[in-house]
């Protein structure tokens, strides 16, 4: 069950102001807060470790100024960490020339910005097929590659649109088609859907859950907000001061927050949200009617409606499809409504 | 000078009285100084009869740094004998003189010349120069590629003016050099600024240069352009290039550095090289700001194309250069109108093209001609009417006996104005002249140098911090030991003077204009106009109705540095708080209570930055009025350049440069603790 590892980042250090090297090293790599406001050092990423495996939604979460970004650029490289190890599919990242990053940027990696990041003087075309047009690719080959993925974005018709004529949700989209048009394994999203409006940020989730089931790609996610995170990921990291507090599913989180920070932010979660049937559901399957079948994946929040309404217990699934337990509509309830404490 | 820069900023800067009812000590200190200056520039003359001291008033004459014949004999040297191995000095110049000259002669050809085989009577000609028609349509569907009809239109118009008043030829020449001279220093202040963006230490190294090169007035750098490039329109344009390019460097590096960091980071993310990030991430985001650049190298290469007849330039420049030295005001103004118009048609259709919006794509199906029909018009109108020419005159040249001409009517109209009003200019000038232009002047020029050194220091020290006091007195001690203390003084007085009035007078416009849009409308629109104005063109008139003098200068300097004493004023104004003025309406204050209570100090650091740029601009403007007759460092520039003497030139030069310096430091530091003190920044 477990699955690759494709990014694997251990002990990253990311430290701005005067001689952060000599620093870190006279500190034996970890300096205290003290000695770090004395040297007027700014610490955006602190002694960060992650894994990320293959095909999964990996969330990273923090307030604003938590060093989320800057933790996602030491991943990509676009900024040069200060201290640690980064391994992608087994290889140095950080021992890479210059022509061996781009040629892993131009293959293997796609990046969605907060702000869009578009191109001004291109056209929606012209932008999504840009990393192609870098990569040297002909005009005619780049352009369809672009507008099939114009298409799985949803902005057929407007190809021919200017960045600016465009709203944010629709810009965005561009933003994702020209992440994917290069065909990458590894999609870093920075924020992408905080500078839309929240109904639109809403019908962007959906859409970026429906192209993952379609893509398969492995994601890092960094979002400010809690519920988005939990909505998408399959593990989430929470940051704080550029260290990680903790890094679980979305459900462990809420069940078992490691740090008060952590708890803190979890407190105000409702369970059902995050706590999936195979949690909840009864091991036992008593012979008897049942209304159906429901993936045990699933979360009660999700499924609830369904559940009450039946008049008849529903099984739980597994991974294969194959039936795991039981669940009746007075235990989701129970869930919903937090009588039951976990 | 630097004593309107104190008043103002007393304000600012300092609460005068403390709390228990003694003056500050930063008034103590003002006021001490001024009044040890006034006193010292009073009876410095005095001074010197009763100790027969004459270093009182003169700096030694033995003790003066002879720097102005070191750089001369120092460029004679490189001129000379300065030998590389395999090439000299002289091989170098003449290689940059090659460079330049071979596009211009085919522009040259191209709009006015036509194109000959040979020299001189052998020559024979091979094509002729395109049509004044062609020409003129050219323009207008430029406009009309950039904007819409109302620009051709304006376009058109001003082209039409250029032919039908008889001023075809010259504009041509002139535009011939407006169109070398533009790309070079667009392309030129774009690497500069590319290199200057990618590393930081050459910015740093850059930055003192260009502020030098746009303080410098012009007239000094001319010399040394005289004395290596030879009389002649190469030297014109290199000239022009040097003053055009700073601002294009200046701007092409912020407009880089603003490019978003998220833009940058997604053209590394999709695995840009270095140089398609350039190319195709950074140039083009950041296109819109570099337009602006390049309208700033238009206007100002057009700004020196009266100075660069100087040194060589023909066309218009050389038109108005010799109408105003022959007084011919008829003359002067048509040549300086058709300045101003080329300036106006250049400035809007690169300012239309800085903003210009992007069309769809067309449909690549469809034949060449229908895609780009204005493109391929125009191609067979200027085709046409160009090899027309050979036979039908008209063509080729604009019909002399449909040519108008203004001259007669500008000669009697101010030769009208003269016959009637002659009595109250001169009430005016003789008042002014006396209640303030005399007062100030003896002022400042009776200032001993020695005290004017302390002095600078002193006031630079407090404003700026210590270090730019040292270095603001090392600049007047090096001013004094040039000995051109009194001129130098007599430039501090000729600016106070001028950056007074123009503060006086553009302050309240500026306050107005921010106040009423319509006010705003019809002031904004005489301030750009004013602006488009090459600064000579502000010389003709106002030699004609008063005569050569300080009070010439004085006046055309104030014309010309209006602009941002209104703009930033304004700007002030209109850019206060909404939420504030609704404060101080919901607390009941009069408009006039929120105008001087809210607005105003609010407005403060604007209208300091307003009076920087307002002293900048009166500078470089001095320089050009030396021409009428000042006796101050622009004069001595002057007659360097006339002289083709490089040392005193330089030396002139730079002591203006100073001057400029040391007021830029200080009322940039007085705009920016204002500012942090209104919690501003
Ligand atoms: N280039 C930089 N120079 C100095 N400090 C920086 C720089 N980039 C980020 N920081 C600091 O690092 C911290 C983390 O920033 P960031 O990674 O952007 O946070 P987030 O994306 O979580 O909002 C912040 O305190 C920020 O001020
Ligand atoms: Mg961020």
């Amino acid at each position: 069950m477990e699955r690759p590892v494709i990014l694997d980042c251990r002990g990253v250090w990311k430290l701005y102001g005067p001689h952060t090297r000599n620093f870190l090293e006279k500190h034996n790599g970890s300096p205290t807060d003290m000695a770090l406001a004395e040297a007027n050092i700014i610490s955006a990423v602190r002694d960060a470790s992650v894994k990320i495996r293959k095909g999964e939604i990996f969330v990273i979460m923090g307030l604003s100024g938590s060093g989320k970004s800057t933790l996602v650029r030491c991943l990509s490289r676009l900024v040069e960490p200060t201290a640690g190890e980064i391994r992608f599919e087994g290889s140095d990242l950080l021992a890479m020339s210059e022509n061996e990053l781009i040629h892993l940027r131009r293959k293997k990696m796609g990046m969605v910005f907060q702000h869009f990041a578009l191109l001004p003087h291109l056209t929606v075309l012209q932008n999504a097929a840009f990393p192609l047009d870098v990569q040297g690719v002909d005009r005619r080959t780049r352009e369809e590659k672009a507008r099939q993925m114009i298409d799985i974005v949803g902005l057929t018709g407007r190809e021919d649109y200017y960045p600016r004529q465009l709203s944010g949700g629709q810009q965005q989209r561009v933003g994702i088609a020209r992440s994917l048009v290069a065909d990458p394994d590894l999609w870093f999203l920075d924020e992408p859907f905080s500078a839309l409006d929240p109904l639109i940020r809403r019908e962007m989730q959906d859409e970026f859950l429906r192209l993952q089931s379609m893509l398969q790609k492995t994601i890092v996610f960094i979002t400010h907000d809690f519920d988005e995170a939990i909505r998408l990921a399959d593990r989430i990291a929470v940051m704080k001061g550029g260290r990680i507090e903790q890094t679980a599913t979305p459900e462990e989180l809420v069940l078992n927050p490691s740090t008060p920070y952590v708890e803190e932010f979890t407190r105000h979660v409702p369970r059902a949200k995050v706590m999936k049937l195979r949690s909840v559901m009864s091991p036992d399957v008593p012979d008897g009617v049942y209304a159906g079948e429901l993936s045990g994946n699933r979360t009660v929040a999700d499924t609830i409606h369904q559940i009450d309404a039946a008049t008849h217990p529903f099984k739980v699934t597994g991974e294969e499809g194959e039936v795991i337990g039981t669940i009746d509509a007075r235990t989701a309830i129970d869930v919903m409504i937090g009588r039951t404490g976990a | 000078m630097t004593d309107g820069v104190h008043n103002r900023a007393r304000p600012a800067r300092a609460p005068t009285a403390g709390l228990s009812g003694f003056p500050s000590f930063s008034a103590v200190f003002w006021i001490g100084l001024f009044l040890v200056t006034w006193a010292l520039s009073t009876w410095s003359f005095a001074l010197y009869k009763t100790f027969d001291a004459r270093w009182i008033i003169r700096y030694p004459k033995k003790l003066e740094i002879p720097l102005d014949t070191w750089i001369s004999n120092a460029t004679n040297w490189l001129v000379e004998d300065l030998n590389f191995g395999f090439f000299t000095f002289r091989d170098v110049t003449r290689f940059i003189s090659a460079i330049i000259e071979a596009p211009y002669d085919i522009m040259r050809s191209l709009l006015v010349d036509g194109f000959m085989i040979g020299q001189g009577q052998q020559a024979i000609d091979v094509a002729p120069p395109l049509s004044w028609i062609a020409i003129i349509s050219i323009a207008v569907s430029l406009a009309l590629y950039a904007k819409d009809r109302w620009l051709a239109i304006l376009v058109g118009v001003c082209f039409a003016y250029l032919a039908a008043f008889g001023q075809w030829d010259s504009a041509m020449v002139t535009l011939a050099s407006v169109l070398i001279a533009v790309p070079i220093g667009v392309a030129g202040g774009l690497a500069l600024g590319i290199v200057a963006y990618r590393l930081p230490a050459f910015e740093r190294m850059l930055r003192p240069v260009l502020d030098l090169m746009q303080t410098v007035p012009v007239f000094a750098y001319l010399v040394p352009i005289l004395v290596l490039f030879g009389f002649g329109p190469v030297a014109a344009l290199i000239a022009t290039v040097i003053y055009a390019m700073p601002p294009m460097v200046r701007i092409s590096t912020v407009a880089l550095h603003s490019v978003p960091e998220e833009v940058i980071e997604a053209g590394r993310m999709v695995g840009c090289r270095r140089g398609q990030l350039m190319w195709k991430v950074l140039i083009p985001t950041a296109m819109p700001s570099l337009m602006v650049g390049v309208n700033q190298v238009i206007m100002l290469t057009l700004n020196m194309v009266i100075i660069a007849s100087m040194i060589g330039a023909g066309g218009l420049g050389y038109d108005v250069l010799t109408a105003l030295r022959r007084l011919d005001i008829g003359g002067g103004i048509e040549a300086g109108l058709a300045i101003v118009v080329m300036a106006i048609a250049l400035d809007r259709l690169s300012q239309a093209f800085a903003v210009r919006r992007v069309r769809p794509h067309l449909d690549p199906q469809l034949p060449f001609h229908k895609r780009h029909p204005v493109f391929t018009l125009v191609v067979a109108i200027a085709v046409f009417t160009t090899l027309a020419g050979a036979y039908l005159p008209a063509f080729r040249e604009y019909p002399a006996r449909l040519t108008l001409t203004t001259g007669t009517f500008w000669n009697s109209t101010i030769e009208w104005i003269n016959v009637n009003f002659f009595d109250s200019i001169e009430a005016v000038k003789t008042v002014l002249l006396n209640v303030l232009l005399l007062p100030v002047k003896r002022f400042f020029t009776g200032i001993p140098w020695a005290w004017g050194i302390v002095v600078v220091g002193l006031a630079a020290a407090r404003i700026c911090g210590w270090k730019l006091g040292v270095m603001a007195a090392a600049m007047t001690f090096f001013i004094a030991a040039s000995g051109l203390w009194r001129e130098a003084m007599t430039t501090v007085y000729l600016c106070s003077v001028s950056v007074l009035i123009a503060s006086v007078i553009g302050i309240p416009l500026g306050i107005w204009a921010g106040q009423n849009p319509r006010a705003n409308s019809v002031i904004g629109a005489m301030i750009d106009t004013l602006q488009t104005l090459p600064s000579f063109v502000y010389l003709i008139p106002v030699v004609m109705l008063f005569r050569v003098g300080d009070f010439s200068a004085m006046i055309a300097v104030v014309l010309y540095a209006l602009a941002p004493a209104v703009r930033y004023a304004a700007h002030g104004i209109r850019s206060v708080d909404e939420e504030l003025i609704e404060a101080g309406k919901v607390s009941g204050c009069t408009s006039r209570q929120i105008l001087w209570r809210i607005k105003l100090p609010l407005a403060a650091p604007s209208l300091l930055l307003g009076l920087n740029q307002t002293i900048m601009l009166a500078i470089s403007m001095l320089v050009i009025t030396a021409l009428v007759g000042t006796r101050d460092l622009g004069q001595e520039v002057y007659i360097a350049l006339t002289k083709a003497n490089i040392g005193q030139g330089i030396v002139a030069g730079l002591s203006v440069a100073f001057i400029a310096i040391i007021a830029d430091r200080v009322v940039t530091a007085l705009a920016r603790s204002s500012q942090q003190k209104l919690g501003l920044t």
